[in-house]
């Protein structure tokens, strides 16, 4: 049988024929016999006290099966936990009601469900529960909140999360050494709303007979949240199942389990009917957690040749009404450990402060932390640049950690894997042809149009590992991953992953690993995830760990099975093990290849348990659960031109360049497109993007009519292209792509837009950078009126 | 509340139903007839995940009422594939990696339709702004605006292929 | 979201449209494309128990030339305005407009009268109808009145439309040899209303600039005429200088909301540029 190589091949994804013909089915889709529908009653006020629910008027509407508040469901649906304790850090952890019982703390907040017959029905009755509230003063603004005599939980004094540090080295010392200029900026990394185009939703039914109780969720980790679940439901794990069935995108926004679930989980078993949430985009925008929302002052230590010697940041971090399920963990060890990114900074301190508002939680949004330091660093080296007259790609190959330097362990005391970060910086700019676009800014400059460069480089740090490692930073699991490769009698082989892919494709990649190392035709290898009845364990898909850390696990699982394949060729072939090659799929006794069985062949003698070595059990599949040693960093550079309309300050991005190494890659074309979504975040961010609250706490940008969501209008053609710095973390040398572009180009787009400013001596703004702020710098910087 | 009869034509099938008159053209869709591929990302008709052809040209279907549709032809991503054939869409979509979660998918599949309809041969500018209507959060939308190209190749290329599906 | 229940009625003509809105007084709404009327309804800001649909009555429907104007059913889709061949060669300026408007399925399905009735502060169609001086057609129970452009916005979401009236169709006059025209928006990121639009008409003779009509709208309640950049324009010649020099006028006394995305202040420095460039775009097709 022909195999071609399929490691490395531009192979269009498995998953694609469902998803093009409409007939996936996401969680909104599961239709059930008896099927109710729950409708959410949200607080319209970011902090009130509950006075009263009357939910006589909504009981008696048409349809409707029953209406719940927290008092229904006292001692039947626990507080939901936060799962990421750091330690360490004065973390304050309030209870967190699945529906507020006495206090609303955010416009949002569920004060009721209703359970009606049709989705009309509950939206119907929903709007007859009538609460009463007394309106409290709300805490909103970031920076208001540690001041405020206002409290989010009675009993977090100041509203203070948490207070974390990492220092590495002594940055005094290095910022008062002759000649180190130190550079101040203060940096405002703004809310954001992650916009997954599938809602969440959740679809429950219990099986009285059974005890069984099914929930389909949106979830990136159904394991995680049947862990969760059973603990918030008091419902026995093996009798829970958690499903995530097509998932329309998460971004981080679906990592969390939320009060929805649980209560729509707990209203299937009370009622005994199967019950269907589907949230409303309006929402997803109040009660899906946001992502971002960080007010940092750094300082970065610079001597006059460009050595960074010290980077010292201050950050306030806003984590909302609530702590979400891995919040914590983001403006921390997520941040903090990797504020020395690409660059060899031998004194870093970071402190970070984290406060409760009246505003929606906040937790992972792609790249989550890590984009956050990268804008604080990217845009503190362009400051320093500038401050020394230096073009900001010789201030950053001066400092990238050099090649040879590998394994590097960086002042916040984590160890980068490899890499070659020069040739990334090298690669984008010979794209970008940077003398030349130089050149035309220049020239630009001379008619009196504003054309900016950008560059950002970057380290990112994801496949989180080892379990031993995390756990000791306060995340209440593991972050191993398991797979099971299993062959069927007739050759045919099914994969079953921890992870839970939600677009990433690795139904699409973990096939092209088995592919690769049984031999097997990709159309015959079926990879299966997201059910918590099929597959083992898992911890799910985030933090650009599915093919690093679950593909590992596909790839040791998938060796177990050619080792026992080759012991029953042996056995039949009545050859030593070691007298067998494995090629193409098939076994030849070295020498002589026309002695040989395929692998199928094996698979079907391995059923039938005719004639299996003695002591060997029958069947062929192989179990791997990998813990890796260690993160993986994938890095590059990224680098844009945009040209700002001096008169109305409109952004427009000429060209995008993406160099990105995310070790040895598996499908182009998959990381391409992964590239490119991330590289699209990241843009909106800079320009486009922002949750904004009114002073009462309420949701200006409350919908995507004033949320702006980029459209494809506005990005130009991107252009990327790789370098291959494989991993030893893991056998397969990969890492993770799913955040990089969002972690690298939103300094990428803020460095070219004040770089086209610079002209005007405008220094930083903050984002996002929409037309009237810089047509406001612009007039200001010009003297008055534009 | 009294029902009103609707009939439409969907993919090709005439369907009539008493549907309550507030009822959505893309829950009709979904809930009446099971049609569960047009999908529901937004409540004020701007991500475009809803889109469905009416009468040949892309509509939001969560800002049409059922009522609306009365004697419309109807064609939803269920449509596109003739007697298992993917359309050209499907296949330039699939071919070029234009998904990656597939929840906004039909809906931009079927908004490609309609601008390769009107022109056949449209270039990166104009496919860009021909989805203006259609949100993707996963894509970037590089390689969707690669499988419209691809799409309008393959259609020029097989003349007088039909460029809408039903 | 799923509109709270009404009552449906498919009106089949005009008369019985009006006749239904006789009887159903404020409780009834109508229907027509749906792109104005049913998001309210979805979020529930709107709820009114009957909808008149005027979807079957075929006589508020064509486009056809008629003395000098353009005839145009109210129940003329956005996308029909934009391609129709007779708006392009007679009013182009309404058809940049039109193809302007949100996106392509909002403009395959929102109609031209529906626009008008509702009237948002930020819709398109309003500063290209002051500009061209289109006048409405309405019926009502008193038979057919027209009401031109300059009188049709009234305020915020609120026009000279009777309670017991449909708007039927618009009379636009026919742009005229010699006119040149821009309709020039920046729209507002997240609904594709304009943040600012411009539509401007202006008449050149010689060099001269013999007639200048420019509106804007998205900057206050409602749409309006640039009176001022107007008279400035007219008898003058249109050079960059001369035009840059009256759009600069446009912010004078003009009403601007702050909102999310652009201040008070900010629209009215946006009615000068998007006027100045409306303005040179025109003079550039006026001179062919």
């Amino acid at each position: 049988m022909a195999v071609t190589q399929v490691f490395g091949a531009r192979v269009r994804r498995r998953e694609d024929p469902r998803l093009i013909r409409g007939t996936a089915t996401y969680t909104d889709d599961v239709t059930l016999p008896g099927l109710c529908y729950a409708a959410f009653v949200r607080s319209p006020h970011a902090h009130a006290r509950i006075l009263r629910v009357d939910t006589s008027r909504a009981r008696s509407a048409p349809g409707v099966l029953g209406v719940f508040t927290a008092q229904d469901l006292e001692g039947k649906v626990n507080s939901i936990p936060c799962g990421w304790q750091v330690p360490n850090c004065d973390l304050k952890t309030p209870p967190h009601p699945p529906l507020a019982r006495d206090k609303v703390r955010f416009v949002g907040d569920a004060v009721a469900v209703v359970v009606a017959e049709s989705r009309a029905q509950a939206y119907d009755a929903a709007e007859l529960v009538e609460v009463d509230y007394e309106v409290l003063p709300a805490v909103v603004d970031t920076e208001a909140a540690l001041q405020s005599a206002t409290l989010v939980h009675d009993d977090v004094p100041q509203n203070r999360v948490l207070l974390w540090s990492v220092k590495g080295g002594d940055f005094e010392a290095a910022a008062r050494e002759p000649g180190v200029r130190v550079v101040r900026q203060r940096l405002v990394n703004q809310r954001l709303i992650p916009n997954a185009m599938e809602t969440r939703a959740a679809t429950a039914q219990y099986n009285p007979g059974t005890g069984e109780l099914t929930l389909w969720v949106t979830s990136q980790n159904p394991h995680i949240a049947r862990v969760i679940l059973s603990g918030v439901l008091s419902f026995p794990e093996h009798k829970l199942r958690v499903i995530a069935p097509e998932v329309g995108g998460g971004f981080g926004s679906k990592i969390p389990v939320y009060p929805e679930e649980a209560v729509v989980a707990h209203l299937a078993t009370r009622l005994a009917r199967p019950v269907k949430w589907a949230e409303t985009r309006r929402e997803n925008y109040l009660s899906t957690i946001h992502g971002r929302d960080h007010i940092t002052d750094a300082e970065i230590a610079v001597r006059p040749d460009g050595t960074v010697v010290g980077l010292r940041v201050r950050t306030l971090a806003n984590f909302g009404a609530y702590l979400s399920t891995a919040a914590p963990a983001i403006p921390t060890i997520l941040y903090g450990l990797v504020l020395s990114g690409p660059y060899r900074i031998p004194n870093i301190d970071c402190e970070v402060t984290g406060v409760f508002t009246n505003t929606t939680p906040t937790d992972a949004y792609r790249g989550a932390g890590r984009p956050e330091a990268t804008y604080v660093l990217e845009r503190m080296m362009d400051l320093a640049a500038r401050e020394l007259g230096m073009d900001p790609a010789e201030i950053r190959r001066r400092n990238l950690i050099p090649k040879d330097q590998f394994p590097y362990t960086v002042a916040t005391g984590i160890t980068y894997d490899s890499g070659d970060y020069a040739r990334a910086l090298d690669r984008a700019l010979e794209i970008l042809d940077y003398p030349k676009v130089r050149a035309e800014q220049a020239a630009a400059r001379q008619q009196g149009r504003y054309l900016g460069i950008g560059l950002s480089t970057y380290v990112e740090i994801c496949g989180a590992g080892p379990s031993k490692v995390v756990g000791a930073t306060g995340f209440a699991g593991g972050l191993w991953e398991s797979a099971v490769v299993r062959f069927s009698p007739t050759g045919k082989v099914t994969v079953f992953t921890g992870t839970s892919p939600h677009g990433q494709g690795e139904e699409t990649t973990f096939a092209q690993i088995v592919s690769q190392e049984l031999g097997v035709p990709l159309d015959d290898v079926e990879v299966l995830h997201g059910d918590t009845d099929s597959i083992l364990m898992g911890w799910g898909t985030y933090g650009s760990r599915t093919t690093p850390v679950g593909g590992t696990a596909v790839y040791l699982a998938a060796q177990k099975v050619k080792e026992k394949a080759q012991r029953i060729a042996a056995h039949q072939l009545e050859v030593s093990v070691d007298d067998l090659v494995f090629e193409n799929g098939r076994f030849h006794v070295r020498g002589a290849p026309d002695r040989g069985m395929t692998i199928q062949e094996v698979a079907l003698q391995a059923y039938l348990a005719w004639n299996l070595p003695e002591g060997m059990e029958p069947g062929l599949e192989g179990q791997a659960n990998w813990d890796p040693s260690n993160f993986v960093f994938p890095f590059g550079t990224h680098a844009c031109v945009v040209e700002v309309d001096p008169e109305t300050g409109q952004v427009r991005i000429l060209r995008y360049v993406a160099v990105d190494d995310c070790g040895r890659v598996i499908n182009p074309l998959i990381v391409d497109g992964q590239v490119h979504g991330g590289i699209v975040q990241g843009v909106a961010q800079a320009l486009w993007e922002a949750a904004r609250y009114d002073p009462a706490g309420n949701l200006l940008t409350g919908s995507m009519a004033d949320y702006a969501v980029p459209k494809a209008s506005w990005l130009p053609h991107l252009e990327c292209d790789r370098t291959e710095t494989p991993t030893p973390v893991n056998p397969l040398g990969v890492k993770g792509v799913g955040e990089t572009g969002t972690i690298a180009a939103t300094p990428c787009v803020v460095n070219a837009v004040m770089d086209a400013l610079s002209p005007l001596g405008i220094r930083h703004l903050d984002m996002p950078l929409w037309p009237e702020r810089v047509w406001q710098a612009i007039r200001q910087a010009k003297g008055g009126a534009a | 509340m009294t029902g009103v009869r609707v009939s439409m034509t969907v993919n090709g099938v005439e369907y009539t139903r008493d549907v309550e008159p507030r009822t959505l053209l893309v829950y009709f869709l979904r809930e009446h007839l099971g049609l569960t591929g047009t999908h529901v990302g937004c409540d004020t008709s701007t991500c475009g995940a809803c889109t469905v052809l009416m009468d040949g040209k892309a509509v939001k279907s969560c800002t049409v009422l059922a009522v609306q549709a009365e004697g419309a032809r109807i064609t939803t991503v269920e449509g596109l594939a003739r007697d298992g054939e993917l359309h050209p869409i499907q296949q330039a979509f699939w071919d070029e990696h234009g998904l990656q979660c597939g929840f906004c998918t039909p809906g931009m599949m079927l908004a490609a339709v309609d601008l390769l309809q009107r022109n056949p041969n449209p270039t990166e500018d104009e496919i860009r702004h021909a989805l203006e209507g259609n949100l993707c959060r996963c894509t970037g939308y590089q390689h969707i605006v690669n499988a419209v190209k691809a799409a309008a190749r393959a259609m020029g290329a097989a003349v007088g292929a039909p460029a809408g599906g039903e | 979201m799923i509109p709270a229940t009404f009552e449906y009625v498919r009106a089949r003509s005009v008369r019985e449209a009006i006749s239904l809105l006789q009887q159903h007084g404020g409780r009834a709404k109508l229907l027509a494309g749906g792109h104005s009327l049913l998001p309210l309804m979805k979020l529930r800001l709107s709820q009114p128990e009957m909808l008149i649909d005027l979807g079957p009555v075929d006589e508020l429907r064509g486009i056809r030339e008629e003395g000098g104007s353009l005839v145009i059913g109210a129940l003329t889709t956005h996308d029909e305005v934009a391609n129709s061949p007779l708006v392009r060669e007679r009013v182009p300026l309404l058809a940049e407009c039109a193809s302007q408007i949100g996106d392509v399925q909002v403009r395959n399905r929102g109609t031209i009268g529906g626009n008008l009735a509702h009237a948002d502060p930020a819709a398109d169609y309003p500063a290209a109808v002051l500009a061209l001086e289109a006048q409405m057609e309405c019926e009502g129970p008193a038979g057919i009145r027209t009401v031109p452009a300059s009188q049709w916005f009234v305020d915020l979401l609120t026009t000279a439309l009777g309670p017991d009236e449909v708007l039927c169709r618009l009379r636009v006059p026919v742009q005229t040899l010699g006119q040149g025209w821009s309709y020039t928006k920046l729209p507002h990121p997240a609904s594709g209303y304009s943040l600012l639009g411009v539509a401007c008409l202006v008449t050149v003779d010689g060099g001269v600039c013999r007639d200048a009509r420019v509106a804007v709208t998205g900057a206050g309640p409602k749409a309006v005429r640039l009176a001022k950049v107007e008279q400035a324009l007219v008898g003058g010649r249109l050079d960059e200088a001369a035009v840059a020099e009256a759009a600069r006028l446009a912010s004078d006394g003009l009403e601007a909301t702050d909102d999310l995305y652009a201040s008070a202040e900010y629209k009215r420095h946006l009615a000068v540029v998007y006027t100045k460039r409306a303005l040179l775009r025109a003079v550039e097709r006026a001179r062919g």
